[in-house]
């Protein structure tokens, strides 16, 4: 995916409280570089008064949907970006609607996709590549950029009597009534899943109170996991190689085989066990957690994982099928009764993050107690695990 | 998994889905609310109702604090101290790092608006 790598560098920022622009909406600021026809969505290029527009279609391609794949899991996520400016859907004249998008492609490629058969504009604000509701909560989706957009794309001689339409979920970043004392245009208010937007269109701009909720439903939440995932993954490999280096070398060295055979055995039995018990941790907090989230008691997140976590933690020892009468087993089946909780409840919290509905002031009283919580019950957990090893190695108590 | 999203059990707890109580920081002033309606438009939660010629909060605890309703009142009624509430967000800043909060890729519906964070 090509990047824009000029567009930042060479574009001041806007400032609103630069000179009022006058009642002829002429134009007081530099004006912005226009959105480039050869990036791949793009389909054409239109004629208009103010200069060729870049033109797509409302059907995605297998380009669109395999970016879209990547983007999920991770990869090069943060490039996921398009150029801000002015597009056109189809062939919209001076009545089509304007909608505003970020430039994140995904965004984009939903409003494009939910508009079939329809002619309209489509400026694309630059929120570096993220979407619009992130993008709001920054500010980058904002006031500011929007009258600067609408100031240097030209909207204002191509749409005249078109409408302006912001997604609800850019609300948080954008003041209609600025927008209007600046631009002199109404903003209105589109409902908040794109896949709306026919409806709320044929209804004569009017969204219905469905259309201005927003849900956390299991496809959402489950569309998450991969990134959930992949983010874990890292500190994962590292933390999971530890265990697995340690747990096999004192499996090899308490065990009763020596050489190959020994090796093999305490690293079935010992190490990869470890490793498997880290994996459910993970799984209990990124995949279960999300997948569970409206069913599960406690509203805390950190709560609701820890109980996952506790849950997966009984199934794990009761799979290993360890002597909790001898201090190795108990002390190992207590240090993973302590951190797949902990573990779980700390990925859990994290995925307030991804929520639709986690308060700033939920979230910091909710880690004021988890936070510490967590970290002495991962450091606690993790001694005890040592402690067992020892206790095997030594044959000790 | 569209039709399960959608059915009748994930409808009936979605109700639910409600975060701790009584931590919101959303404040009304009804004296200065000239019942423009601004708030009821941009609010995701449906946290506010018409009551006559004001708005009135009817769902304190179902508020996110994203800050939509004080940036659309145009007579400054309605105050909330918005942030993103997001735990990677808080830890970044506890640890003094810049790193920017959440936000990766999304449906582009920006319906599970925030992802993972950074």
């Amino acid at each position: 995916m090509p990047m824009n790598k000029t567009n930042n560098a060479i574009r001041p920022r806007p400032m609103i409280e630069l000179p009022v622009i006058s009642q002829s909406g002429a134009m007081q600021r530099p004006q912005a570089i226009p959105p480039r026809p050869d990036q791949p969505f793009v389909s054409g290029t239109l004629r208009t008064s103010v200069g060729m527009v870049p033109q797509v279609e409302s059907g995605l391609t297998g380009c669109d949907r395999w970016g879209s794949v990547k983007a999920r899991w991770g990869v090069w996520r943060m490039n996921y970006k398009i150029d801000p400016g002015l597009y056109a859907l189809g062939r919209p004249h001076e009545s089509s609607e304007v909608f505003i998008s970020a430039n994140y492609k995904l965004s984009f490629d939903a409003l494009r996709s939910s508009l079939p058969g329809r002619n309209a504009w489509i400026l694309v604000l630059d929120t570096r590549g993220i979407n619009v509701w992130c993008a709001a909560g920054k500010g980058t989706f904002g006031t500011e950029e929007l009258i600067y957009r609408i100031q240097t794309s030209g909207i204002k001689q191509v749409a005249q009597k078109g409408k302006l339409i912001v997604p609800q979920l850019g609300a948080p970043g954008v003041s209609a009534h600025e927008v209007r004392r600046h631009t002199g245009l109404k903003i209105y208010y589109g409902p908040v899943r794109a896949s709306d937007l026919p409806a709320y269109l044929d209804a004569g701009f009017k969204a219905s109170p469905g259309m201005r909720k927003v849900a956390f439903g299991l496809k959402d939440r489950a569309t998450l996991i991969p990134l959930e995932l992949s983010i874990g993954l890292k500190p994962f490999v590292l933390i999971a190689l530890v265990f697995l280096t340690l747990a096999t070398a004192a499996g090899y060295a308490a065990g009763d085989l020596s050489g190959v055979a020994g090796f093999v055995q305490s690293l079935r039995t010992e190490g990869l066990f470890a490793v498997a018990a880290l994996g459910a941790a993970i799984l209990a907090g990124a995949v279960l957690h999300p997948v569970l989230l409206p069913y599960l008691p406690a509203r805390a997140f950190s709560l609701q994982g820890a109980i996952v976590g506790l849950v997966v933690a009984l199934a794990v020892l009761y799979w290993r099928g360890g002597n909790i009468h001898a201090w190795p087993g108990l002390l190992e089946a207590l240090a993973w009764l302590l951190i797949i909780p902990s573990v779980a409840a700390y990925l859990a919290m994290n995925f307030t993050g991804s929520s639709t509905y986690t308060s700033l002031s939920g979230v910091k009283k909710e880690m004021r107690i988890a936070l510490p919580a967590e970290i002495a019950g991962i450091a606690a957990g993790g001694v005890l695990w040592m402690g067992s090893l020892i206790a095997a190695w030594r044959n000790w108590l | 998994m569209d039709g399960l999203a959608h059915s009748g059990l994930e409808e009936l707890v979605m109700k639910k889905m409600v975060y701790l109580k009584n931590v919101t920081t959303l404040a009304l002033d009804p004296g200065k609310c000239t019942g423009c309606g601004m708030c009821l438009e941009v609010c995701p939660h449906a946290v506010f109702e018409m009551n006559g010629k004001s708005v009135r909060i009817t769902d304190r605890d179902a508020c996110m604090e994203c800050g939509a309703c004080t940036k659309n009142c145009p007579v400054s009624a309605v105050t909330v101290q918005s942030g993103v509430g997001c735990a990677a967000a808080v830890i970044n800043q506890l640890l003094g790092r810049t790193g920017e909060c959440c936000c990766g890729p999304q449906d582009g519906s920006d319906v599970p608006g925030r992802v993972g964070c950074c």
